[in-house]
This record gives structure tokens, C-alpha cells and sequence, in this order.
């Protein structure tokens, strides 16, 4: 505030001192200074509406004609440009979901083929080893039976041996205790008897 | 004269013409007018040359220049008002370029001359009432009849109206004009402050930092004001536009 108080007494006193130096100046000014002010001379005022007519005029018809339909043209091909690549990529997004949809689809057609497949073949596989096995079963059973068969007919064959040898041991035995050999026949109703 | 602020004002003839009896000369003023028209116009199709679909900066200033008109136009006289597109851009280039151009030291300002601006207002209004009149024929005048008024306050509000339409190339110009002329005075003022001022000594050349300070500051309100200037002027005119197209419709 003090500073703004000494300035403001020093300015009138610098301009004082301004046109003491200047007096000659100021002098050959007068004549001018006592014109009108500048804006107010009317004498002025033809030229200035003629040349603002004429230059304000052109720079109208410039900007009509030329200037404008260009920016205009220039704001206009963007928009189209900006509204056609949206609309480019809403197209290409649909397509995309599309292909996504259809290639899902098809996962899911070969999924359900595959497993059909398998089953297919998991079938196929199993029955002819059902089939392999009744096979063998029954070439099995085949073979048990003839198997038994021989068994119970060497059982058989045996059981008829066991009386003759039952006899011979018999009569060995006996020799070898009296020794002296028994009569065959004695031998055999004597084990016939023992055995019964 | 260095410490003269109406200097800066005068207008100086360059080429002299004298058609019956009036003064036509090619002047100081005119060669502004010139330099703001070939300014704008170059400006606005040197920008644009390339057709950018990606604006480079120069054009990115002319497309704003240009949305910023279209929408001002747009919100103040609605998608009719379009067709007068070309004179409110022409309006708001021509005294931008005309208010910047006179910001430059030395250079003449040519909306600092009452005549300009009167000028230019009037080709405002005369555009509104031809318009008009053209457009709706005598039921243009009622502009200055309001709707919803009652009976007994119309020959009032008619006076009124009427008063305020007559006063508005007065105001859009005064406005304008005072505007630059008082700018470049005080600016002009203070700048003179520096150099009588430092002229007295050590304690002058101190003290002049203030009046320094005081005129960075006003150039850059000035810039601002040239800019507010010119957007106000066709800010007003679209809304003068308005009434041409919608004259029942306020």
C-alpha cells in the first residue's frame, strides 16, 4: 500500500518532467493534438465503410463458397468415416459371434459322436469277448467231460485189477508164512470173503 | 507523441482516392482490414488443405473454430438459423482476426473505429430486418408485441420493445468498439508510465515495475477481451438471428 501511494505521487511528477523535456515536441504537436478524436473524424468514415464493405464482403464470399463447404466436407467425411467403421465392427463382431456359435455347436456334434463311437466299439468289444468266452467254456466242458469219462473208466478198469492182485498178494503172503503155496481157488474165496 | 495513447488511433492515408468529392483512400485501417481478411481466409484454407481425416493442429483450430460458431448458432437460433452460418462465422473470423491483429505493437486496430463496428451492426440488423419482414412480411412486427401481455400494458411494452430493438446496433457496436479503444488506451497508458518514468533516475527505473507488471497483465486481459469481444459480438448477433426466424417466439 505504501509503495502503491509513492508511485502513484511519482507519476504525475515524472510526467511533468516529461513534457518539461519534451516541450519543443509538444509544441509542434499542438497543431495535430487539437484534431478531433480519431474515431470521430468523419471525414474518415467513407473509406472505412468502403474498404470494410470490400474486405468484408470478399472474406464472406471466400469463406461461402470455399472455405466453409471444405471444413464442412472435411467434419462430414469423418463422421461417415467414424459411423461407417462402427458399424464395420458391430458387422465383424456379429460374424464372430456366429463363429463361435457354430463352431461350439460342432464341438458339441463331435463330442456326442465320439462318446457314441466308444460306445459302439465298447459293445462290439464285449460281445465278442462274451462270444470268446462261451467258447472256451464249452470246449472246456467238453474236455472235463472226456476227461472224467477216461477217469471213471480207468477207475473202473482199475477196481477189476484190484481182486486179481488182492488174490496174488494174498497167496504170496501165504507162501511166504507156511511155505507151502495154497490152491488158487482157496486164495480167492478166502480174499472174496474178506473184502465182502 | 511516444506518450500519446490516441496516436495509435489515427488513421493514415496510404494511397489517396477521392471519388465525388468523398474520401476513399486506401489507409492505414483498410490494410488491417485487409491483413484480417486475407489472415482468416488464409488461415482457414491454408488449415485445411490436406483434408486431414486425422486433423493436424492448425486444421483441429479451424474445425473448432468452426463447431464452436455452429453450435453457438444452433443453441441461439435452432437448425432454421443454419442458413445463416456463413455470415456469423464470417462476423466472429472477421473481428477475432481484426481484435488479435491489433494486439500486435504498431499494428492498427480496426475495430477500435466506431464506424467499423457501427458498420458491421448494421449489416446485423439490416440482415435481421430484411429477414424478417421478408420472411413472416408485417407479421414480423410481432416482435415487438409479446404474447401473454394483458390488453392494458401493450402500448407500454411496445415502446419498450421498440426502444430496445433500436438500441441494439448502438449497443453491439459501442460495446465492441469501446471495448478495443479503452483496452488500448489504458494499455497504452501504463506502457507510458514505464518509459517517463524510468527517464527519472534510479528510483524511476525501480518504481517502473509496477506499471510493467500492470501492462504484462492488461496484454494478456487484452487477448482475452479480444477474444470475448468477438465471440459476444456474434453471440448477440445469432440471438438478433433468432428474432428474425422466431419473431413471435420469446
Amino acid at each position: 500500500m505504501f509503495v502503491s501511494t509513492a508511485f502513484a505521487q511519482d507519476a504525475p511528477a515524472g510526467q511533468a518532467g516529461g513534457a518539461v523535456v519534451e516541450g519543443t515536441t509538444e509544441v509542434a504537436h499542438d497543431g495535430h493534438a487539437k484534431a478531433p478524436f480519431p474515431p470521430f473524424e468523419t471525414h474518415t468514415f467513407p473509406s472505412q465503410i468502403l474498404w470494410l464493405a470490400i474486405t468484408f464482403g470478399l472474406f464472406y464470399v471466400f469463406l461461402k463458397r470455399v472455405a466453409l463447404p471444405r471444413l464442412a466436407g472435411i467434419l462430414e467425411v469423418r463422421r461417415d468415416r467414424i459411423a461407417g467403421d462402427l458399424d464395420q465392427a458391430a458387422r465383424l463382431k456379429q460374424e464372430a459371434d456366429e463363429a463361435i456359435a457354430a463352431y461350439e455347436q460342432g464341438l458339441a456334434d463331435a463330442r456326442k459322436k465320439a462318446g457314441l463311437i466308444g460306445q459302439k466299439a465298447r459293445d462290439a468289444a464285449k460281445a465278442e469277448a462274451d462270444a470268446e468266452r462261451k467258447r472256451i467254456e464249452a470246449e472246456l466242458d467238453v474236455r472235463l467231460a472226456t476227461a472224467e469219462a477216461r477217469i471213471s473208466e480207468i477207475k473202473a478198469s482199475a477196481m477189476q485189477d484190484v481182486g486179481a492182485i488182492a488174490e496174488e498178494t494174498a497167496g504170496a503172503i501165504v507162501q511166504a508164512l507156511i511155505g507151502d503155496s495154497v490152491a488158487q481157488g482157496d486164495v480167492s474165496a478166502a480174499v472174496r470173503a474178506a473184502s465182502e | 507523441m511516444a506518450n500519446d495513447p490516441i496516436h495509435q488511433f489515427q488513421i493514415q492515408n496510404w494511397v489517396p482516392i477521392e471519388i465525388g468529392g468523398l474520401d476513399f483512400s486506401f489507409t492505414n485501417s483498410s490494410a488491417f482490414m485487409v491483413a484480417s481478411a486475407v489472415g482468416a481466409g488464409a488461415f482457414l484454407f491454408l488449415s485445411t488443405a490436406n483434408r486431414g481425416l486425422v486433423p493436424s493442429r492448425m486444421q483441429s483450430i479451424a474445425e473448432i473454430s468452426y463447431e464452436f460458431v455452429a453450435n453457438m448458432l444452433r443453441d441461439a437460433a435452432g437448425s432454421h438459423g443454419m442458413k445463416f452460418f456463413p455470415f456469423v462465422f464470417s462476423l466472429f473470423m472477421f473481428v477475432l482476426f481484426a481484435n488479435l491483429l491489433g494486439m500486435f505493437p504498431y499494428f492498427f486496430t480496426v475495430t477500435s473505429h466506431i464506424i467499423v463496428t457501427f458498420a458491421l451492426a448494421l449489416l446485423v440488423i439490416g440482415t435481421v430486418l430484411g429477414y424478417g419482414f421478408m420472411k413472416h412480411g408485417l407479421g414480423f412486427l410481432k416482435l415487438f408485441v409479446p404474447s401473454g401481455v394483458p390488453g392494458l400494458l401493450v402500448p407500454l411494452i411496445v415502446v419498450i420493445e421498440v426502444v430496445s430493438f433500436l438500441s441494439r446496433p448502438i449497443s453491439l457496436s459501442v460495446r465492441l468498439f469501446a471495448n478495443m479503444l479503452a483496452g488500448h488506451i489504458t494499455l497504452k497508458v501504463f506502457a507510458g508510465f514505464i518509459v517517463s518514468m524510468s527517464s527519472m533516475g534510479a528510483l524511476g527505473i525501480a518504481g517502473s515495475i509496477l506499471p510493467l507488471f500492470m501492462t504484462v497483465a492488461l496484454t494478456g486481459l487484452e487477448f482475452l477481451v479480444a477474444f470475448l469481444q468477438a465471440y459476444v459480438f456474434a453471440v448477440l448477433t445469432c440471438m438478433y438471428l433468432n428474432d428474425a426466424l422466431h419473431p413471435g417466439g420469446h
